[in-house]
């Protein structure tokens, strides 16, 4: 529904539309920026923004002393190792809660949401405890496991919002035809979902991707991903703004191109019901 | 039916990463990123050399990432270090708890008498070394020699905190964009509270009397905060509740600071002509004092240690005996020269002439470390060790508090006077319910 908009206006709102986004673009701008100079100008005052010696020696540096490509390894493996089984939860979960509610569903809802409040410092000791003892800590298995459960509330209620938009009479011809449950879910209501599905799957792996407490609490060196691999940029006694800027450029470079590409998908997926 | 065999074909695959790649002799060796931790992961192949069936395996993390992971990962035995980088708190409380094994064992040549006695106290628990010193550190002023002659005044060897005060209003030129005077101010139990500590006892201030009751009610401590806060007000950068070392250290190096007192650490960043602006302007002198017998100089090292309970004692402690010895510092000379050697840790290296030549802050750092009496920190007596913070479990906790109740003074969001009040009430609280007192 085009309205009829004064040229003014719409020139007002594009610029607007500019400025907030560059806003929100500004650190990472400035974090590129700031690993392109030296230590020194890093921290010169007022800042320099593009004129002084561009160098890559941060680059080298951070390439000669850590193995990026094993921490890289390690967040690609869990991010997206930790969603793909959480959606297969979460799918059958949320299709239940949306097309066989029963009088608790939306207490367990909420329920489940409540497990996102406490703060997850609390439950590090027993968590610790329990890693110790099944020899879980400093592995894959054990830190996706815990991912996948920090992660499958929000699967969970994402998914079973984008479900409540799909009409029930489809679902039903399916049945009436003959589908069964599983050929239900698979062919009929997933194709319908694959937007929402993607754009659930997408805002999980971020999240999981930037994942710092327990990913830097329960892994020390075979398991650690792209968190500790910041974190051994930073010192309280030191220079390291522009190391710690290569660093994080290179930590973010992954999951930034992964968002570029599926730019798309995931406003899609993000606004899919918003208006009915 | 199908899914769920991918799914749990998946899920064996996923399963199948989590098998550690485990070998008998890899030391796997928590450490912070400080700069001579950084050269000596690059110079370990003179170890693994002669030490082929030792395999290295670092984890460098942000000092704070660390101690949160070291003290879990310790205080439930989990076993993910074989050695770890520990501080002159920890060492001693963290023995006392029996977390840690005596190095005992570092071989004929190590020499433990040559470590400096001062860092040695520190780390030792009950007569015995429970952790080796790395590098070690005290404070000390940190100067501007050519605005020090512009403002027509001369900084003595052992200046008081009186005439800290009068050369900072002299120094300052807020036009120009030059404070007099820049301190920690960003809270924390080691940012703002390991300067302000060290200040309170050159005030004759204590954290706590003989019988651990909390003293900052008493009027030492109230100088120590007006001192501070008057001080900073006057002559100190804008912002500065939010400073800590980092952000001092750069305003000290882009030469916006007349003084800076803080980590002997320093001396080699602001005297890098590649790190610095000032390199070839500064001056160092001892910690002031204000007549009473203490200066207001601190005492840390950083140190490695072995876990009780790993079964690489052995190893660990050839490793720690490696790193920590009189031949490691002549390899990093070798390499890298001596400015590069990590210092305050050994009374041989204070005595070689190639080095003092390098390091231009060298005597006074080694002062300044023997100044420092981790066991009599104090003008009164106390009941414990430790200059910049108190060596039990609950300063830590306490400390951030009182750090909180500071830091809000210096903003001016708070009265000194009820800073003051909060941090007796707290650690009043804190200390009762620990059992310390009733």
């Amino acid at each position: 529904m085009a309205m009829k908009q004064s040229t003014g206006k719409r020139i007002g709102v594009t610029v607007l539309a500019w400025v907030v986004a560059f806003l929100i673009f500004f650190p990472i701008l400035w974090t590129f920026i700031t690993s392109f100079k030296s230590e020194l100008d890093a921290i010169a005052m007022p800042p320099k923004f593009l004129f002084f010696n561009w160098t890559l020696e941060n680059y080298f540096a951070v390439q000669e002393r850590s193995n990026y490509l094993k921490f890289a390894y390690n967040s690609i493996v869990l991010s997206i190792g930790a969603n793909v089984f959480g959606l297969l939860i979460a799918v059958p979960a949320a299709w239940s809660m949306a097309f066989a509610p029963g009088k608790r569903t939306k207490d367990l809802l909420m329920w489940m949401l409540s497990t996102k409040m406490m703060p997850a410092v609390g439950a590090l000791v027993p968590i610790y405890l329990l890693f110790r003892d099944l020899h879980l800590l400093d592995s894959l298995f054990g830190v996706g496991v815990v991912l996948l459960l920090i992660n499958l509330p929000l699967l969970i209620w994402m998914l079973y919002t984008y479900f409540k938009e799909i009409p029930v009479d489809i679902l039903e011809a399916a049945r009436m035809d003959g589908a069964s449950l599983l050929n239900e879910i698979l062919y009929v209501l997933t194709p319908m979902a694959v937007p929402g599905i993607a754009s659930t799957m997408l805002l999980a792996v971020i999240l999981s991707w930037n994942e710092a407490f327990w990913t830097l609490n329960l892994t020390t060196s075979n398991a650690a991903p792209l968190p500790a691999f910041i974190a051994s940029y930073s010192a309280p006694e030191g220079f390291f703004w522009a190391k710690l800027s290569a660093a994080s450029t290179l930590a973010i470079a992954p999951i930034l191109i992964l968002g570029w590409f599926s730019q798309k998908q995931l406003v899609r997926g993000l606004t899919f019901g918003a208006v009915k | 039916m199908k899914v769920l065999v991918k799914g749990l074909l998946g899920a064996g695959a996923f399963a199948g990463f989590a098998l550690p790649a485990y070998a008998e002799t890899t030391l796997t060796i928590g450490t912070v990123n400080n700069d001579n931790m950084i050269t000596m992961q690059k110079l370990t192949d003179d170890f693994t050399k002669a030490n082929p069936d030792i395999k290295l395996n670092w984890v460098t993390l942000e000092e704070n990432v660390l101690r949160q992971k070291v003290t879990t990962d310790i205080a439930t035995k989990g076993g993910q270090f074989d050695v770890l980088t520990i501080g002159t708190y920890e060492a001693p409380i963290w023995a006392k708890k029996g977390w840690l094994v005596p190095l005992d064992k570092l071989g004929a040549d190590y020499d433990v008498d040559d470590l400096l006695p001062a860092i040695r106290a520190g780390l030792s628990y009950d007569g015995k070394l429970y952790a080796a010193p790395f590098y070690g550190e005290s404070s000390f002023i940190m100067y501007r020699k050519d605005l020090m002659e512009k403002a027509g005044l001369t900084m003595p060897d052992k200046p008081t905190w009186e005439f800290i005060r009068q050369a900072a209003d002299k120094m300052t030129d807020k036009a120009a964009g030059v404070y007099g005077i820049c301190l920690r101010g960003k809270p924390g139990w080691g940012e703002n509270m390991a300067f302000l500590s060290a200040t309170a006892n050159s005030f004759g201030a204590r954290w706590f009397d003989e019988k651990w009751e909390p003293q900052f009610n008493s009027p030492e401590w109230k100088n120590t905060l007006d001192f501070y806060v008057s001080l900073m007000k006057a002559d100190g950068p804008p912002g500065a509740s939010s400073n800590g070392f980092n952000e001092n250290l750069a305003l000290f190096s882009d030469g916006k600071c007349g003084m800076w007192i803080d980590a002997t650490v320093a001396g080699g960043f602001v005297t890098n002509p590649a790190k610095s602006k000032v390199a070839d302007k500064v001056g160092f002198a001892l910690a002031p004092d204000a007549g009473l017998g203490k200066r207001g100089n601190w005492l840390w090292s950083w140190a490695l240690a072995v876990p009780a309970g790993s079964n690489k004692v052995d190893a660990a402690e050839k490793f720690i005996a490696w790193a920590t010895s009189k031949h490691y510092l002549d390899y990093v000379a070798s390499k890298n020269g001596w400015a590069d050697v990590p210092p305050g840790t050994r009374t041989s290296l204070y005595k070689n002439p190639d080095y003092l030549k390098a390091a231009p802050f060298a005597q006074m750092t080694l002062d300044s470390i023997n100044s420092a009496d981790p066991t009599h920190p104090t003008v009164k007596p106390v009941p414990y060790t430790g200059v910049q913070f108190v060596a039990i479990p609950e300063f830590q906790g306490i400390g951030e508090d009182v750090g909180q109740d500071f830091s809000a003074a210096l903003a001016g969001s708070m009265t000194v006077d009820a800073a003051l009040a909060k941090a007796q009430a707290s650690t009043e609280a804190a200390m009762k319910k620990a059992g310390y007192i009733k």
